[in-house]
Protein backbone atom coordinates (compact mmCIF):
# COMPACT_ATOMS: atom_id res chain seq x y z
CA UNK A 1 0.00 0.00 0.00
CA UNK A 2 0.99 3.58 -0.52
CA UNK A 3 1.57 6.26 2.14
CA UNK A 4 2.34 9.94 2.10
CA UNK A 5 5.24 10.99 4.31
CA UNK A 6 5.57 14.46 5.80
CA UNK A 7 8.54 15.90 7.68
CA UNK A 8 8.78 19.09 9.71
CA UNK A 9 11.37 21.37 11.34
CA UNK A 10 14.85 19.78 11.68
CA UNK A 11 13.65 16.55 10.05
CA UNK A 12 12.35 18.51 7.04
CA UNK A 13 15.69 20.30 6.76
CA UNK A 14 17.45 16.91 6.63
CA UNK A 15 15.01 14.97 4.42
CA UNK A 16 12.81 17.45 2.55
CA UNK A 17 9.07 18.01 2.91
CA UNK A 18 8.17 14.35 2.38
CA UNK A 19 7.73 11.63 -0.22
CA UNK A 20 5.46 8.72 -1.11
CA UNK A 21 6.30 5.34 0.42
CA UNK A 22 5.25 1.83 -0.56
CA UNK A 23 4.88 -0.50 2.43
CA UNK A 24 3.34 -3.92 3.21
CA UNK A 25 -0.23 -4.31 4.49
CA UNK A 26 -0.53 -4.27 8.28
CA UNK A 27 2.46 -2.00 8.82
CA UNK A 28 2.68 0.21 11.90
CA UNK A 29 4.26 3.65 12.23
CA UNK A 30 7.27 1.90 13.80
CA UNK A 31 7.58 -0.24 10.64
CA UNK A 32 7.48 2.92 8.53
CA UNK A 33 10.24 4.49 10.63
CA UNK A 34 12.33 1.30 10.41
CA UNK A 35 11.87 1.10 6.63
CA UNK A 36 13.14 4.67 6.31
CA UNK A 37 16.07 4.04 8.68
CA UNK A 38 16.99 1.01 6.55
CA UNK A 39 17.59 3.34 3.60
CA UNK A 40 20.66 4.61 5.43
CA UNK A 41 22.14 8.06 4.78
CA UNK A 42 20.26 11.12 6.01
CA UNK A 43 17.11 9.05 6.69
CA UNK A 44 18.98 6.74 9.07
CA UNK A 45 20.50 9.71 10.83
CA UNK A 46 17.41 11.94 11.11
CA UNK A 47 15.06 9.14 12.22
CA UNK A 48 17.55 7.11 14.29
CA UNK A 49 16.22 5.23 17.32
CA UNK A 50 17.04 7.01 20.56
CA UNK A 51 16.46 10.44 19.05
CA UNK A 52 13.53 12.45 20.36
CA UNK A 53 11.01 12.11 17.55
CA UNK A 54 7.25 12.37 17.46
CA UNK A 55 4.85 11.03 14.88
CA UNK A 56 1.36 11.75 13.61
CA UNK A 57 -1.00 9.54 11.64
CA UNK A 58 -3.50 11.37 9.46
CA UNK A 59 -2.73 14.60 11.32
CA UNK A 60 -3.29 13.24 14.84
CA UNK A 61 -0.39 12.60 17.25
CA UNK A 62 0.16 8.87 17.56
CA UNK A 63 2.54 6.41 19.11
CA UNK A 64 4.42 4.08 16.86
CA UNK A 65 2.15 1.10 17.47
CA UNK A 66 -0.51 2.86 15.34
CA UNK A 67 -1.40 0.89 12.22
CA UNK A 68 -1.24 2.71 8.89
CA UNK A 69 -3.67 2.22 5.99
CA UNK A 70 -3.51 2.73 2.24
CA UNK A 71 -3.42 6.48 1.60
CA UNK A 72 -2.42 7.36 5.18
CA UNK A 73 -0.44 10.49 5.88
CA UNK A 74 2.42 9.72 8.27
CA UNK A 75 4.45 12.58 9.70
CA UNK A 76 7.71 12.60 11.65
CA UNK A 77 8.94 15.65 13.52
CA UNK A 78 10.96 16.69 16.56
CA UNK A 79 9.31 17.51 19.91
CA UNK A 80 7.02 20.49 19.50
CA UNK A 81 8.04 23.93 20.80
CA UNK A 82 5.14 26.30 20.18
CA UNK A 83 3.41 28.65 22.60
CA UNK B 1 -19.48 31.88 22.12
CA UNK B 2 -20.00 31.31 18.43
CA UNK B 3 -17.32 32.33 15.98
CA UNK B 4 -13.84 31.21 15.09
CA UNK B 5 -11.97 29.56 17.96
CA UNK B 6 -8.57 28.87 16.37
CA UNK B 7 -6.48 30.92 13.96
CA UNK B 8 -2.92 30.35 12.74
CA UNK B 9 -1.65 33.44 10.99
CA UNK B 10 1.47 35.42 10.07
CA UNK B 11 -0.14 38.73 11.07
CA UNK B 12 -0.10 40.24 14.54
CA UNK B 13 -3.26 40.19 16.67
CA UNK B 14 -5.03 42.58 19.03
CA UNK B 15 -5.86 40.92 22.35
CA UNK B 16 -8.42 43.58 23.33
CA UNK B 17 -10.32 43.14 20.09
CA UNK B 18 -10.29 39.35 20.42
CA UNK B 19 -11.54 39.48 24.01
CA UNK B 20 -14.25 41.90 23.01
CA UNK B 21 -15.42 39.53 20.26
CA UNK B 22 -15.30 36.57 22.65
CA UNK B 23 -17.45 38.39 25.24
CA UNK B 24 -19.87 39.84 22.70
CA UNK B 25 -23.53 39.26 23.55
CA UNK B 26 -22.93 36.98 26.57
CA UNK B 27 -23.98 38.70 29.80
CA UNK B 28 -23.34 35.46 31.71
CA UNK B 29 -19.60 36.08 31.48
CA UNK B 30 -18.05 37.38 34.69
CA UNK B 31 -14.39 36.56 34.08
CA UNK B 32 -11.82 36.80 31.30
CA UNK B 33 -8.39 35.19 31.62
CA UNK B 34 -5.79 35.63 28.90
CA UNK B 35 -2.18 34.73 28.20
CA UNK B 36 0.07 36.28 25.56
CA UNK B 37 3.44 34.73 24.69
CA UNK B 38 6.10 37.11 23.32
CA UNK B 39 9.57 36.75 21.79
CA UNK B 40 12.46 37.22 24.26
CA UNK B 41 15.81 38.63 23.15
CA UNK B 42 17.66 35.90 25.06
CA UNK B 43 17.19 32.14 25.43
CA UNK B 44 19.42 29.52 27.04
CA UNK B 45 22.20 32.04 27.54
CA UNK B 46 22.34 33.37 23.99
CA UNK B 47 21.07 36.49 22.31
CA UNK B 48 18.12 35.96 19.97
CA UNK B 49 17.82 38.40 17.07
CA UNK B 50 14.82 36.75 15.37
CA UNK B 51 12.58 33.70 15.63
CA UNK B 52 10.98 31.67 12.87
CA UNK B 53 7.89 29.60 13.56
CA UNK B 54 6.96 26.56 11.49
CA UNK B 55 3.78 24.50 11.83
CA UNK B 56 1.94 21.53 10.33
CA UNK B 57 -0.94 23.11 8.38
CA UNK B 58 -4.21 21.32 9.01
CA UNK B 59 -3.00 19.30 11.96
CA UNK B 60 -2.27 22.42 14.01
CA UNK B 61 -5.79 23.80 13.76
CA UNK B 62 -7.30 20.38 14.38
CA UNK B 63 -5.12 19.75 17.44
CA UNK B 64 -5.99 23.09 19.04
CA UNK B 65 -9.72 22.62 18.31
CA UNK B 66 -9.49 19.30 20.18
CA UNK B 67 -7.75 21.04 23.10
CA UNK B 68 -10.54 23.61 23.33
CA UNK B 69 -13.10 20.78 23.30
CA UNK B 70 -11.16 19.16 26.15
CA UNK B 71 -11.14 22.47 28.07
CA UNK B 72 -14.92 22.77 27.68
CA UNK B 73 -15.38 19.19 28.90
CA UNK B 74 -13.17 19.77 31.93
CA UNK B 75 -14.04 23.32 33.01
CA UNK B 76 -17.23 25.36 33.18
CA UNK B 77 -16.18 27.95 30.60
CA UNK B 78 -18.27 29.93 28.13
CA UNK B 79 -15.75 30.33 25.32
CA UNK B 80 -12.09 30.23 24.31
CA UNK B 81 -9.99 31.78 21.58
CA UNK B 82 -6.49 30.79 20.45
CA UNK B 83 -4.36 32.67 17.92
CA UNK B 84 -0.83 31.51 17.08
CA UNK B 85 1.49 33.29 14.70
CA UNK B 86 3.86 31.65 12.22
CA UNK B 87 6.73 32.94 10.10
CA UNK B 88 9.46 35.40 11.04
CA UNK B 89 9.13 37.27 14.36
CA UNK B 90 11.36 39.76 16.16
CA UNK B 91 12.11 40.15 19.89
CA UNK B 92 9.13 41.73 21.68
CA UNK B 93 6.71 40.54 19.00
CA UNK B 94 3.59 38.71 20.15
CA UNK B 95 3.76 34.97 19.36
CA UNK B 96 0.40 33.68 20.49
CA UNK B 97 -2.61 34.26 22.72
CA UNK B 98 -5.14 32.23 24.65
CA UNK B 99 -8.26 33.89 26.06
CA UNK B 100 -10.96 32.13 28.07
CA UNK B 101 -14.28 33.47 29.35
CA UNK B 102 -16.37 32.02 32.17
CA UNK B 103 -18.86 33.03 34.83
CA UNK B 104 -16.25 33.06 37.63
CA UNK B 105 -12.49 33.59 37.62
CA UNK B 106 -11.39 30.17 38.88
CA UNK B 107 -12.51 28.27 35.83
CA UNK B 108 -11.13 30.89 33.42
CA UNK B 109 -7.70 30.92 35.09
CA UNK B 110 -7.51 27.13 35.16
CA UNK B 111 -8.74 26.60 31.61
CA UNK B 112 -6.29 29.20 30.31
CA UNK B 113 -3.37 27.44 31.96
CA UNK B 114 -4.65 24.03 30.85
CA UNK B 115 -4.82 25.22 27.23
CA UNK B 116 -1.30 26.65 27.43
CA UNK B 117 0.15 23.49 28.98
CA UNK B 118 -1.61 21.41 26.35
CA UNK B 119 -0.54 23.57 23.45
CA UNK B 120 3.11 23.64 24.55
CA UNK B 121 3.38 19.85 24.33
CA UNK B 122 0.78 18.75 21.75
CA UNK B 123 0.39 21.40 19.04
CA UNK B 124 2.73 20.97 16.05
CA UNK B 125 4.70 24.23 16.11
CA UNK B 126 8.48 24.53 16.02
CA UNK B 127 10.63 27.56 16.86
CA UNK B 128 13.95 28.32 15.25
CA UNK B 129 16.07 31.09 16.76
CA UNK B 130 18.65 33.29 15.10
CA UNK B 131 21.60 33.75 17.44
CA UNK B 132 25.08 35.29 16.99
CA UNK B 133 26.35 31.71 16.52
CA UNK B 134 23.81 30.88 13.82
CA UNK B 135 20.32 29.47 13.65
CA UNK B 136 19.17 26.75 16.08
CA UNK B 137 15.97 24.83 16.68
CA UNK B 138 14.58 25.41 20.15
CA UNK B 139 14.68 22.32 22.39
CA UNK B 140 11.52 21.07 24.05
CA UNK B 141 11.56 21.40 27.85
CA UNK B 142 10.76 18.53 30.18
CA UNK B 143 9.23 21.14 32.52
CA UNK B 144 6.48 21.56 29.89
CA UNK B 145 5.83 17.80 30.00
CA UNK B 146 5.59 18.07 33.80
CA UNK B 147 3.11 20.95 33.45
CA UNK B 148 0.64 18.98 31.31
CA UNK B 149 1.13 15.87 33.48
CA UNK B 150 -0.37 17.84 36.40
CA UNK B 151 -3.68 17.68 34.51
CA UNK B 152 -3.39 13.89 34.23
CA UNK B 153 -2.34 14.01 30.57
CA UNK B 154 0.90 12.22 29.70
CA UNK B 155 2.88 14.21 27.15
CA UNK B 156 6.27 12.60 26.57
CA UNK B 157 7.05 15.43 24.17
CA UNK B 158 10.63 16.09 25.20
CA UNK B 159 11.51 12.42 25.76
CA UNK B 160 13.62 10.42 23.32
CA UNK B 161 11.77 7.61 21.50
Amino acid sequence: MKLRLRYFASIREALGAGEPLEIAEGATVADVRDALIARGGPHAEALARGRALRSALDQVLCDETARVADGSEVAFFPPVTGG
Amino acid sequence: MSGTRVTVQAEDFDLAREVSALRHGDAGIGAVAAFVGTVRDRNDGQGVSAMELEHYPGMTERAIEAMIDAAHARFDIRGARVIHRIGLLQPQDQIMMVAVVSAHRGEAFQACEFLMDYLKTQAPFWKKEQTPEGARWVDARSSDDAAIARWGIPAGNAAPG
